[in-house]
């Protein structure tokens, strides 16, 4: 203590001694330690909610699960486990990304780079911001009228009655959910590239398209990566979708003649769809296996989390100093 | 003529064109679900006119009555009174926005402010957890864990009796509902505060600090009161986000067309309710039923306009706090 204190350069020494919070008025204090009170909360309810789903995800981890198909059976030895609902979710999250991420992008390139007509550019900017704010149970049922009535022949088809159901109806609606975060999230990255980089393409005799294909959209890589990622976790945990769009099959059926787009056009679970409808609030037949599948659930949904702050850490542009 | 991959195809006009139809055709989606939805919900407005919004017989009953209308469409039943759906929605959201305000707002201060360097920094991930966890997950645990435990150990027996010949309390109830929907949404309230208190310039609360006034004080009088338009923006886009709750809600809630009476006292906390969007997803096997469809779509339309109106005024509470020079 004394020796730092001498080899120190005189410093200017206090006036008042160090602003201690017990020095503080009575109220401040209160505020200061709800303020603690709040974030040792936050962190205790998201301890307690990992550590109780992994708790259970262990109790009844059997990785069989993961390989069987699942049966409507109340004999829990006989309802199977979980293959459809991974494949179903894995179709919709690589289904809907391919939809959400081409257009998420061509509409941020647009709006950030052409705009014109500014009223134009302001209904949809507003009309994205209405989309993410719509509640998906309504993206739900707007799809299933809109595939029932119009695009039929892309729905599973009941003995001739057209439900409306299929993987292309519920991915289509679900990159509803992740467009809003792709276009944000590339938007965000499209401003923070400065005005400089695009001038310089252009005084080297680029056009404004070559610009964007081999300039901006290279440097907009994690931008975009962290959109489809956040909107990858979104559409893994959305159920109401899943719940309308599917319906409450738990198998894969095949809607064609067993061909690819026969699988399309069928219909199944996800993992969300497989908690809710083996918990109380559906048939409630195998509670046990709706914890491990929302443990695997949980799982999933964490790696992309991860996977959201690996790419917007990303590389730094070269032109940052 | 058309063919790609000749150099010189993709002029500036042809991709400016080709990205704003893209636009176009998205924005003609979205107007055309906001005109479709409308459009079928009006059979059930146009029949009950205001007392759509208004209450008055059994909802159940009123339900199955259009479920079961005469297949001549002369005869469909639309008769309505939507009161308890409508009432259940606004007492769940707004517990748990208004807890879930104060909470996400004292936590926010506590990871821009107050936390430890090591805190804040697990912080960061637990609040990107916790916005991460299916909404199904929330529900699971609900309905598994936390309703039995209320309805053995919270209710007790005389409650129960109490209010025996209306209702039955067996700890799925509004109450549970605002706790669990209140974890949902304070995360999505904390990232939007947490950006607007760090978006303080530094220079106004060291000039404050040089004062002599305590760090507490600087917080809540000068970074909490610039960044009080994102508050409201937080506090906005958490409600369209709680409307639009279905699932959870509908696992937790009791699903009963109920409305809960506030003079109950602190029963009115244990008694079950049904908002909008879990009646939908509880009803929607119904929806090739003409009117009950119809029907079904009105409880749509009631959320869109809802969740409409909160993004826009969420968006432009945000863009409010430019004039202070902070960017958002």
């Amino acid at each position: 203590m004394n020796a730092t204190a001498e080899r120190a350069p005189a410093l200017p020494t206090r006036a008042t001694p160090r602003d201690s919070v017990r020095a503080w008025p009575l109220r401040d204090q209160v505020g200061y330690f709800l303020a603690w009170g709040a974030g040792l909360a936050l962190i205790a309810i998201a301890g307690s909610i990992v550590a109780y789903m992994a708790y259970r995800g262990a109790q009844y981890f059997d990785l069989s699960l993961l390989f069987e198909s699942p049966n409507a059976e109340i004999d829990q030895s006989a309802s199977g486990g979980f293959k459809d609902p991974l494949i179903g979710t894995a179709m919709l999250l690589v289904m809907s990304t391919l939809i959400a991420a081409p257009l998420g992008v061509a509409i941020a390139v647009w709006l950030t780079e052409y705009g014109r007509p500014a009223g134009l550019a302001r209904a949809v900017e507003s009309a994205i911001e209405i989309v993410a704010g719509t509640p998906s149970i309504v993206l739900a049922m707007f799809g299933l009228i809109l595939f029932q009535e119009w695009f039929g022949f892309l729905t599973f088809d009941a003995e001739g009655s057209t439900l409306g159901r299929s993987f292309i109806a519920a991915s289509a609606m679900m990159s509803l959910i992740a467009l809003p975060l792709v276009v944000g999230a590339t938007r965000e990255s499209l401003n923070a590239i400065p005005r400089h980089v695009r001038e310089a393409s252009y005084a080297l005799g680029k056009t404004k398209a070559a610009t964007i294909r081999r300039v901006l959209l290279p440097a907009a890589r994690p931008g975009i990566g962290t959109g489809a990622a956040l909107g990858m976790g979104r559409v893994a945990g959305d159920t109401a979708i899943v719940v309308i769009l599917l319906g409450s099959t738990l198998q894969i059926i095949n809607g064609g003649d067993g061909d690819v787009f026969g699988l399309f056009r069928g219909t199944g679970s996800t993992l969300t769809s497989y908690v809710y409808l083996n918990s109380p609030a559906g048939e409630g037949l195998a509670p046990e296996k709706a914890y491990f599948a929302a443990f695997v659930l949980m799982c999933l949904v964490i790696v992309l989390n991860f996977a959201v702050t690996r790419l917007a850490r990303g590389r730094k542009p070269q032109w940052t100093r | 003529m058309f063919n790609p991959a000749q150099p010189g195809f993709w002029s500036d006009r042809r991709v400016e064109r080709l990205l704003g139809a893209v636009a176009c055709l998205v924005l003609l989606l979205i107007v055309g679900m906001i005109a479709f939805v409308f459009a079928k919900a009006w059979p059930s407005f146009a029949h009950n006119g205001l007392a759509w919004f208004g209450g008055g017989g059994d909802l159940d009953r009123q339900l199955e009555d259009i479920f079961n209308s005469p297949s001549n469409p002369a005869d469909y039943v639309y008769e309505l009174r939507a009161w308890p759906l409508l009432w259940g929605t606004f007492v769940v959201t707004a517990g748990a926005v208004l807890i879930g305000i104060v909470f996400s707002l004292f936590a926010a201060i506590f990871i821009v402010e107050f936390a430890p360097p090591r805190v804040a920094g697990l912080l960061e991930p637990v609040v990107r957890l916790l916005a991460a966890v299916p909404s199904v997950v929330y529900g699971l645990i609900g309905i598994l864990v936390i309703v039995p435990w209320v309805g053995e150990h919270l209710i007790s027996l005389e409650r129960k009796e109490s209010v025996a010949n209306v209702i039955q309390l067996d700890g799925s109830s509004i109450g549970v509902g605002i706790m669990i929907l209140t974890i949902m949404i304070v995360p999505i309230m904390i990232a939007i505060v947490v950006d607007a208190l760090r978006a303080v310039p530094r220079s106004w609360t060291e000039g404050a600090s040089a004062l002599g006034v305590n760090r507490w004080r600087v917080t809540w009088s000068i970074v909490v009161r610039t960044a009080r338009p994102a508050i409201v923006a937080a506090a906005v886009l958490a409600t369209a986000r709680a409307l639009g709750e279905a699932i959870m809600l509908s696992m937790v809630s009791g699903s009963a067309s109920f409305a809960p009476n506030p003079i109950d006292g602190i029963t009115f906390l244990f008694e079950p309710t049904r908002p909008l969007a879990s009646a939908l997803v509880e009803n929607v096997e119904g929806l090739t039923v003409v009117p009950f469809g119809q029907t079904l779509f009105a409880f749509a339309a009631v959320l869109l306009v809802s969740s409409m109106f909160l993004s826009l005024a969420g968006f432009v509470a945000k863009q409010s706090m430019r004039k202070y020079g902070v960017q958002p």
